[in-house]
């Protein structure tokens, strides 16, 4: 598997993360190693195999659909890099 | 004279009970060996202010009579632990001042038992490798060094390492740490302590900083087995915040060390005899069967087929997982914002710089394995496989009690040796990855020192929710193997 500095450009913008032409060829590689090695998988029949979500046996419990929890706006925003009042901030999205 | 740094949980604890020492003495005197091991790096945060005023209130609570399992020891918690009012930074820039306004359920267990908060320790960012070399602080550097060069700085293994070397370099008497592939046992392993992961359930990851979320687990490291159960004792439970914890009974684990390993069932996993391992892993090994057997166990050999295929499994759903725990850092609600012309770039700018370099690297592997026309061939096929290797285990309860491997393929390496070859590190957790991806307990025993003077440890893994057999068998190895050397770099 030959991941490209394309795939990575994709990949970085999907992950909202910011690469530089350098970055994207070093982790071009980097990945493409990872990759090669991970193909080891497809030695593995999996045919009728379920996928693992999870390794708890038990199912999820059940709750009251009542708000139980809540009511401290402050504490909820007081480790934004910005809020203004009890609002997180972004740069402006409408012109 | 007695000193109270070498002292483990269990004594200290007696001497306390019986009045002949205070646990402001305790505390103080960890103070001083935090300071004389303060060129390791082993904190983020130092809380001995605080630590100092609890153990005050610990000392009158004690005569009053009523005090909790824990009461006035002095403790570490690693970096990913949400700790009231101070900073939770998963050794990430990302976290930049992060202060959580709650307590995590684990912390809060082991608060009320009485404990006393030190600091926060160092640790791999986000969790996120095996040498603690990924902290936005720094490196870690492991109390331990070689015979012959003793002026090497080696890694305590990661990614818990920096409560490893802290329990290791006597600067506090447990520690909590988190496993998600291993994150536990193989800096246990590389600082000569206990670490035990507990069966995936059994402790509530409320309030922890998440890595991927169905595998990570909280565990102690200690300096003795005795100590470890006494302190998952304490944090282990059922919680209403964490959906995945099992609301089941948790015995007295302590207890559990009176029984003896007579009869029980010891598997040796021919897969994980690697081609090219040390010498001296084999044999260690070799001593831990015997041990079993002059103790009365019986040690047969067993086969647990996907072994190899764990770790590329495990570079598949943990890296998937984090993507998407990771996600929620786009600098709006917590920590840094660096600003960008649009929202768009805001997040990008933010994510590029406050993400350092393994981590970035995983949340692009996660997104990958998780984007259109991909998911099927990685993400999907790794889950399968999972199941399968869960079900070798599976398959192997029925002949064996409890499974004994070596923790880590080598002894301590040398810090800057593998960080540029992700494939390299991420073999560190060819032994104890397996059991993550089961979601069963292990633990990692110190059962001696390769031919450089470095501690070298034994894995021992169970059926679910039997960490009492775990800690007998871990009992059992402590006891044998007589581990009783201390590092040159200790306080």
């Amino acid at each position: 598997m030959s991941i490209d500095h394309k795939i990575i450009q994709k990949i970085a913008l999907l992950a909202r993360i910011k690469v530089s032409a350098e970055e994207r060829e070093e982790l071009a590689s980097e990945l493409t190693n990872i990759f090669d090695w991970v193909e080891e998988l497809d030695k593995v029949d999996t045919n009728d195999i379920e996928p693992m979500t999870s390794v708890v046996q038990a199912s999820a419990s059940l709750r009251k659909d009542n708000p139980n929890d809540g009511g401290y706006p402050e504490r909820i925003t007081a480790n934004a890099p910005e809020a203004v009042e009890h609002f997180f901030t972004v740069p402006k999205v409408v012109e | 004279m007695m000193i109270l740094t070498d002292l483990t949980i269990a004594e200290a604890r007696n001497l306390l009970i019986a009045g002949d020492i205070s646990s402001v003495e305790l505390t103080e005197a960890h103070i001083r060996a935090m300071e004389a091991t303060s060129s390791l790096n082993l904190f983020i945060t130092e809380t001995c202010e605080q630590a100092l005023s609890k153990a005050e209130k610990s000392d009158t609570q004690r005569l009053s009579g009523n005090q909790g399992k824990l009461e006035g020891i002095p403790i570490a918690v690693k970096d990913l632990f949400c700790t009231h009012g101070v900073l939770a930074s998963a050794a990430s820039k990302m976290l930049t001042g992060y202060t959580p306004c709650y307590e995590s359920t684990v912390t809060k267990h082991l608060w009320n038992a009485g404990a006393v908060m030190l600091g926060k320790t160092n640790m791999d960012e986000f969790a996120m490798g095996s040498s603690n070399e990924t902290s936005y602080y720094g490196p870690v550097t492991n109390p331990w060094q070689r015979v012959n060069e003793p002026t090497v700085k080696l890694v305590p293994g990661g990614s818990s390492g920096g409560s490893a070397a802290a329990v290791a370099a006597r600067a506090v008497m447990g520690a909590l740490g988190t496993d998600t592939g291993g994150s536990i046992r193989q800096p246990a392993s590389f600082c000569g302590v206990v670490g035990i992961k507990p069966t995936y359930g059994r402790c509530s990851r409320w309030g922890m900083i998440a890595f991927a979320s169905s595998l990570d687990q909280a565990g102690p490291l200690t300096r003795t087995v005795r100590d470890s159960a006494i302190m998952l004792g304490e944090m282990a439970g059922y919680d209403a915040k964490d959906s995945t914890s099992v609301n089941i009974e948790v015995p007295d684990y302590e207890a559990a060390l009176k029984k003896n390993v007579k009869g029980v069932r010891v598997g040796v996993p021919q897969e994980y005899f690697l081609e090219g391992m040390p010498k001296e892993i084999q044999c260690i090994w070799d001593k831990g069967i015997t041990w079993f057997k002059e103790a009365g166990a019986e040690v047969k050999d067993v086969s647990l087929p996907h072994t190899k295929y764990a770790l590329p499994t495990y570079y598949i759903v943990a890296p998937a997982e984090a993507s998407s725990n990771l996600a929620r850092y786009d600098g709006v609600r917590y920590g840094l914002r660096i600003e960008g012309k649009d929202l768009q770039e805001m997040y990008e700018n933010t994510r590029a710089e406050g993400f350092g370099r393994e981590v970035r690297r995983r949340i692009m592997i996660g997104t990958y394995v998780l984007s259109a026309g991909y998911y099927d061939a990685y993400y999907l096929k790794a889950q399968k496989v999972r199941t399968k290797i869960a079900d070798d285990f599976r398959n192997s309860w029925k002949s064996v009690d409890l499974l004994l491997t070596p923790t880590a393929p080598s002894a301590a390496f040398v810090q800057g040796e593998k960080i540029n070859d992700p494939i390299a590190m991420y073999l560190n957790d060819i032994f104890t990855v397996p059991a993550s991806m089961a979601g069963l307990p292990a633990i990692s025993v110190p059962v001696g020192l390769s031919s450089e003077g470095l501690p070298l440890g034994l894995q021992l893994i169970a059926k679910p929710f039997d960490e009492e057999l775990l800690f007998r068998g871990a009992g059992l190895l402590e006891l044998a193997a007589n581990f009783k050397e201390k590092p040159k770099l200790a306080a």
